[in-house]
Parts: C-alpha cells; sequence; structure tokens
C-alpha cells in the first residue's frame, strides 16, 4: 500500500477528471463553447511530457557520470514514454483545431514547433538504433539527448510568443487562465495534470521494468 | 592562457590544412553556386522578395550541413587520437567552431553575392541588416552542425544521421534567421529586428555552453 498509493491517487484522479471534465459546467463562450473541456485533456499531456522528458535528460546527465546501463534504460525508456504523450497532445490539439479553426492542421507556429520538437526525440531514438556497441550507445544518445533538451524548451515556450498564433495564450489571444479559468475549471484542471503527470510516470516505471527483465534474459 | 595558446595553434592549423588542399572551401563553393545557378534554371524569375529570402536561405541551410559537417566526418581515428593527445577537448571544439564560422563567413558573403546577381529581380533595401542576419547565420549554424557533426562522426554513420540530428535543432534557428531575413527585406526600422537578434544571441550561447559542457564526454572513447 505504501509503494502504490500514488498509482491509485493517478487512476482516481484521471477517472475523476473524465467524468467531472465532461458532466460539470463550464463557461459559455462564443466559437470555443464545449470545445473548453478539451484544456483537461489537451493541456495535462504536455505537462506529462515535459516531466517525462525532464527525467530523461536528468537521467542523461546522471547516465555520463556512473556509466551506468540502468541509467540509460531510465533514460530513454521515459523518451519512449514522453513521446506518447508528445503524440497524443498533438492529437488531442488537432481534433480541438478542428472544430475552432475549421483544420485540424494549420499550420499554426504552435502546432509546428510542437511537432519539429516530437520529431527531436524521434531523431533521438534513431541516433540509438545506429550505434551497436551498448556502452558507445548509452554515452552518444545521452549527449545528444542533453544537447536537444534546450532546444525543446526554446521551440516550446520561447519561439512560440515570437510569432502570432491563434493558439490560447499567444499572440494577444489571451489564455485561458487570464478570462475564464474559474473555480469551477480549476477543481477540474488541476488534478487532471497531477494525474496524468503521475500516469505518465507509471507507465514509463512499467517500460523501463519490462526492459530491464529484457535486459537480463539476453545476458543470460 | 594555455587554452588560448592551443585554439590559436589549433585554428593556425585548420586554415594551413584548408589553404593546401582548397578541398572544403572550393567544394562547397562549387555546390552553392551549381544550385544557385540550378534554382535559377527552374524558377527563371522569382517574382515574390519572401520566396526570394527563402530559397537563399534553404540553399544556404543545405551548403553549411555539408561544408560544415566535414569538421569531424573528414578526419580518421588516427587523427582524432592524435589531436587528443595533443589538446584539450575545449580547445578542439572551440577551434572547429572559430573555423568554421570563418568558412561559412566567407561562403555565405560570397552566395550572397552570387544569388544577388543572379536573382537580380530584388535586393533588399536594408543590405547592412540582411548582412547581420547572415553573419548570425553563419555563427549559429557553425555552432550547432560543429556539434552535431561530432555525434554524428562518433555514431559513425555520417552523412543520413547528420541531417536527422541537425534540422530538428536547427530549424528553430532558421524560423528566427528567415524572420530576421524578412525584417531587412521589407525594409522595416531597426527596432523592430532586435528581439530577433538578441534571441539568436542567446541561442548560440546556449548551444555554445551546452557543447563546450558535453563535448569532453563525447571526445573520451
Amino acid at each position: 500500500m505504501k509503494k502504490t498509493w500514488w498509482k491509485i491517487l493517478a487512476s482516481v484522479l484521471v477517472v475523476y477528471t473524465a467524468i467531472a471534465g465532461l458532466l460539470l459546467g463550464v463557461p459559455r463562450l462564443a466559437i470555443l463553447n464545449e470545445t473548453i473541456r478539451n484544456l483537461y485533456f489537451h493541456v495535462p499531456m504536455w505537462f506529462a511530457m515535459i516531466v517525462l522528458f525532464s527525467i530523461s535528460v536528468f537521467y542523461s546527465i546522471k547516465s555520463l557520470s556512473t556509466k551506468s546501463e540502468i541509467d540509460d534504460m531510465k533514460a530513454v525508456e521515459s523518451v519512449n514514454a514522453g513521446i506518447i504523450f508528445g503524440l497524443l497532445g498533438l492529437v488531442t490539439g488537432a481534433v480541438w483545431a478542428k472544430y475552432t479553426w475549421g483544420q485540424f492542421w494549420s499550420f499554426d507556429p504552435k502546432q509546428n514547433f510542437a511537432a519539429i520538437s516530437v520529431l527531436l526525440y524521434f531523431a533521438y531514438l534513431i541516433l540509438r538504433n545506429a550505434i551497436d556497441e551498448e556502452q558507445k550507445r548509452a554515452k552518444i544518445s545521452a549527449i545528444y539527448n542533453i544537447f536537444a533538451f534546450p532546444m525543446m524548451v526554446v521551440l516550446l515556450f520561447v519561439l512560440p510568443r515570437l510569432k502570432d498564433s491563434l493558439h490560447p495564450g499567444n499572440g494577444g489571444n489571451p489564455g485561458f487562465n487570464s478570462y475564464d479559468l474559474d473555480s469551477r475549471m480549476r477543481m477540474v484542471f488541476y488534478p487532471a495534470c497531477l494525474g496524468w503527470i503521475l500516469i505518465g510516470y507509471w507507465v514509463y516505471t512499467i517500460r523501463f521494468r519490462i526492459r530491464s527483465i529484457e535486459n537480463k534474459q539476453q545476458h543470460n | 592562457m594555455q587554452l588560448a595558446k592551443e585554439v590559436k595553434y589549433l585554428i593556425h592549423k585548420e586554415v594551413l590544412l584548408e589553404w593546401r588542399s582548397k578541398y572544403t572551401i572550393n567544394g562547397v563553393l562549387l555546390y552553392v553556386v551549381s544550385t544557385i545557378f540550378t534554382c535559377y534554371l527552374s524558377f527563371v524569375s522569382l517574382g515574390d522578395k519572401l520566396t526570394w529570402n527563402a530559397l537563399f536561405w534553404i540553399i544556404m541551410l543545405f551548403a553549411s550541413i555539408n561544408g560544415v559537417s566535414k569538421s569531424f566526418l573528414q578526419e580518421t581515428k588516427g587523427q582524432q587520437l592524435y589531436s587528443y593527445i595533443l589538446a584539450s577537448p575545449a580547445a578542439i571544439l572551440i577551434s572547429k567552431t572559430v573555423y568554421n564560422t570563418l568558412l561559412m563567413l566567407v561562403l555565405t558573403t560570397i552566395a550572397l553575392g552570387f544569388y544577388t546577381l543572379v536573382f537580380d529581380s530584388f535586393t533588399p533595401p536594408d543590405l547592412m541588416m540582411y548582412y547581420i542576419a547572415v553573419v548570425l547565420g553563419s555563427i549559429s549554424f557553425s555552432t550547432v552542425f560543429t556539434m552535431v557533426s561530432a555525434i554524428a562522426s562518433k555514431a559513425g554513420n555520417g552523412g543520413m544521421l547528420m541531417a536527422i540530428l541537425s534540422f530538428p535543432i536547427i530549424i528553430p534557428v532558421l524560423i528566427l534567421l528567415i524572420k530576421l531575413a524578412k525584417n531587412a527585406v521589407d525594409g522595416l526600422p531597426w527596432e523592430n529586428s532586435y528581439d530577433e537578434i538578441a534571441m539568436l544571441l542567446v541561442v548560440n550561447v546556449l548551444v555554445v555552453a551546452t557543447s563546450l559542457l558535453l563535448f569532453p564526454y563525447l571526445w573520451r572513447d
């Protein structure tokens, strides 16, 4: 129980936000209408992705100094889990964009930069596949991961502010929190973020355990 | 002080080697010239000044990938080992970056001249600012590509890996550059471009700092 409480918490939170996010009241706004509920499902994906990629960078830095295989596996599995959330974030954003902007993909700067930052991590995975020798692979991919992380931060948080974007919170469009994230929405939004981050972490721990078992079998 | 001496010596070595063979500079120059010429033959005339700008940066991007990636990919294992014994990793990285910046500056200047000569339908009203964008572009391309080419050469799978690894990293820089160059093309006053210039400098400092931190780990085998 001591070790699993956060998994239970995560499941409860996500189930709660799925139900409450679809049923509880939301402010009625022009154009957005009911699509405002996407806030509960789209934004937490990015938070989970950022957390997972930060975990990955942390273990990449650690694996450079410890040279341990476990740290390398942790780094790659958190990237694998983070990419899932990045793709989910792109998909939920695209579906929302279909109903508010009129197109799934309208080449909005925010969409483009998010897609490029996912590409960055695909490049990381391809780099891993290109190297056969395990220790060399761990070292070089850790270096690329650390090198790429500040670029991802620039892509996701700095550049969209310099360009005009239709995305809420950019280019003069009000962000959700400034005008309508009233207490009803806060009650769902914050638990959703926490819940999805925990789920993401859970996915990563499971993937890591599977990989370490596979690794052990290979070595025996 | 030791570092400065080593860097100076290594840059001298790089320039001397290049001067003897003149392979990279002539090769990339021919590459740029023939690309511009091919573009001219396929476009004939660029009606739009935005297309004019975008095409120039695309040509520059590919030329600099080809030019800068030589720096580590071309060296043999023995050469790398030799310089590893003689100099500190920081000195090697700094000297390569500075040398690549010099190379790119020469190249982009010639390319810009040839480009305006071939596509003479349009010249940026603010040439000074456009040239600053070009200079910043050479610096950013060489800082990013030097480190990525070091990674790609260690991974031992040259060309394709170089492109895959560097594109996602260079795209944000390229977007800033195109924006800055577009300001020059539109003839906007300088105040409008300070944001982009500052941002480009910040990104470059970021890239150089992370490269300097990471390169010693990469260098050691």
